[in-house]
């Protein structure tokens, strides 16, 4: 891998499902520090380039390197170690356990869960998940079940379990989707604030051309398994392809 | 409940049972049984945290229950504390082994394949007429303490409250490991495994030490009533024993280690009720006990004293409204 400035980089990823070609020989690297946006239609294969990255999907061909180092087909958990952590369109949440619990179970595991008997509610456990429920303003809800909570705040509570693990690449699918319009602003203006402050990297999948607008460094437009348009939010919007692709069905 | 008071009325209960032989002595044997019993139902109750119900478990009781029976007729192997010891480390190796496999597979196939294994090794047991007695069993004579040789009653009196103290010491610990990192991932497990696998935590790993904690509780629960009742048979291995297992987590409740123990102990009196008033119904009632607390008690008995947590926050939310 010949770019300093990459910390991750897929070399030609194929992947097809029955004869969909959800990934066509994508090449692509994602820059230290950018906020990389993902779009496409429905199908366009977003989702399987973040399920390729983490591992949940092996590509049938092609390879995938964190900071030069390959990672394909890794399991993800270990492509999770190796810090790579992600959030779901559908938040993944430990229904049963407090926000703070699923907090402190998501800093445990970063540190490794077999550790003895130290309970898992512990000072510093705690001050750090009380650090980022505060970050993201889940203040009132900490000692909720989060299977109790309403659909935006599960969703906050799911990129936070991300960001728990101190990922160096962090994959958002749809972070916004299922969030009311008035509230999708706050969040993201919460998440980006806690990921400048953390130095993360980010890549994440969006439908709202608006939140792409305002947040991206770097727009990626997807179209039938392919990277068909790639550079600044303004460009990109304004290339004749993309609007007939993407924005054209929006 | 606050925890303080939890504390309180879980000291209460270890005293109320310290002092059942000398109220109770006719229930003092039973009652050995029962809490040797509820250690087998503690491990059973810490794989159904993680939602895996094993209907095979009675396998690590009837091999802790075997191995101390060779032990103090092969080996020569008289004292307690090295029959327990012995017994325990068997079972916990053997569950480490078959655990390996068997925590690779989720829910009916779980429980399938555990009372396959049971099955086996109790066709075996009874089989090898040799090697095990068949279906004749095996004596195990009474066992010395300290190099102290006791008769049988004296021994009875202090199994029970070495048992007690098991009770406290080991409970204690499953406690510490419930409430650490490796507890609440197994609890993770029921709830969300593919989060736990994306949060950089082997589901495989949580569940082997899970499986091989609770071989090793039904391994102690199977010496202990080993010595207890001087008698092994192959069925107990049997898959109705690895069903009362089941049936006594569940009817105590699982969330919190007094639980299975409260299950087990109170399932003993049921019985002795039972069979003092209706002597062929005992299963009928013991049926209808369990129907019982399902609809009436999702959390078991332990449910009646532990807070519940649920409800609790469901009500705190209504409070911030």
């Amino acid at each position: 891998m010949s770019d300093e400035r990459a910390l991750l980089s897929v070399r030609g990823i194929t992947v097809n499902f029955a004869g969909v070609k959800a990934a066509d020989d994508v090449t692509l690297s994602i820059n230290r520090g950018d906020f990389t946006a993902i779009i496409g239609a429905n199908g366009s294969g977003k989702t399987t380039f973040l399920n390729i990255c983490t591992g949940y999907v092996k590509p049938q061909a092609g390879a995938v390197y964190l900071e030069g180092r390959e990672i394909t087909a890794l399991p993800p958990r270990n492509i999770a170690r190796q810090g790579i952590a992600r959030s779901f369109q559908i938040p993944q949440l430990f229904t049963d356990q407090t926000v703070r619990e699923n907090l402190m179970l998501s800093i445990a595991a970063r540190e490794g869960v077999f550790q003895g008997f130290t309970p898992l509610d512990r000072p510093e456990y705690r001050a750090e998940a009380d650090e980022l429920i505060a970050l993201v303003g889940l203040q009132s809800v900490a000692d909720t079940l989060t299977g109790t909570l309403p659909e935006g705040l599960r969703k906050l509570a799911d990129v936070t379990l991300a960001l728990a693990l101190k990922p160096r690449l962090l994959l958002l699918d749809e972070p916004t989707s299922g969030v009311s319009a008035l509230e999708r602003f706050d969040i993201m203006n919460t998440l980006m604030n806690a990921l400048r402050e953390r130095e993360t990297t980010a890549l994440f999948v969006e439908h709202d051309m608006e939140v792409v607008r305002r947040y991206a460094d770097r727009v990626l437009v997807w179209d039938t398994g392919s990277v068909i348009a790639d550079g600044l939010p303004d460009t990109v919007f304004a290339d004749e392809r993309v609007i007939k692709s993407v924005l054209g069905a929006v | 409940m606050r925890p303080a008071t939890l504390y309180l009325l879980l000291a209460g209960g270890v005293l109320a049972m310290a002092a059942l032989p000398i109220l109770l002595p006719w229930k003092q044997f039973v009652m050995t049984v029962a809490m040797a019993k509820g250690f087998a139902a503690l491990g059973v109750a810490l794989l159904l945290r993680a939602g895996m119900i094993s209907i095979g478990h009675a396998l690590f009781l009837a091999l802790g229950a075997y191995a101390a029976a060779f032990m103090s007729r092969g080996a020569g192997i008289t004292d307690l504390g090295l029959l327990i010891l012995g017994s325990v480390a068997i079972s916990t190796v053997c569950g480490a082994l078959v655990g390996a496999y068997m925590v690779r597979y989720r829910a009916i196939f779980f429980a399938m394949l555990n009372l396959a294994v049971s099955m086996v090794v109790f066709s075996l047991l009874a089989k090898l007429y040799r090697v095990t007695g068949g279906t004749d069993g095996m004596r195990v004579p009474v066992p010395t303490i300290f190099g102290m040789e006791y008769d049988k009653s004296q021994f009875d009196a202090i199994l029970y409250y070495v048992a007690l103290v098991l009770i406290v010491a080991v409970g204690f610990l499953v406690h510490r490991y419930l409430k650490s990192p490796l507890g609440h991932a197994l609890a993770a497990v029921h709830s969300n495994e593919v989060r736990l696998e994306y949060l950089g935590v082997s589901a495989w790993r949580v569940l082997l030490v899970a499986y091989t904690v609770s071989a090793a509780l039904a391994g102690l629960g199977g010496v202990l009533t080993a010595v207890a009742v001087g008698h092994v048979l192959p069925e107990y291995a049997y898959w109705t024993e690895s069903g009362h297992l089941v049936l006594t987590a569940v009817l105590g409740g699982i969330g919190g280690v007094a639980g299975p123990f409260l299950g087990s102990i109170f399932l003993e009196f049921v019985h002795s009720f039972a069979v003092g008033y209706a002597d062929d119904a005992w299963n009928m009632i013991n049926g209808i006990a369990l129907l019982l607390v399902i609809f009436f008690l999702p959390q078991g008995l332990y449910g009646l004293i532990a807070r519940r947590r649920a409800a609790k926050s469901v009500m705190e939310r209504d409070e911030d409204k």
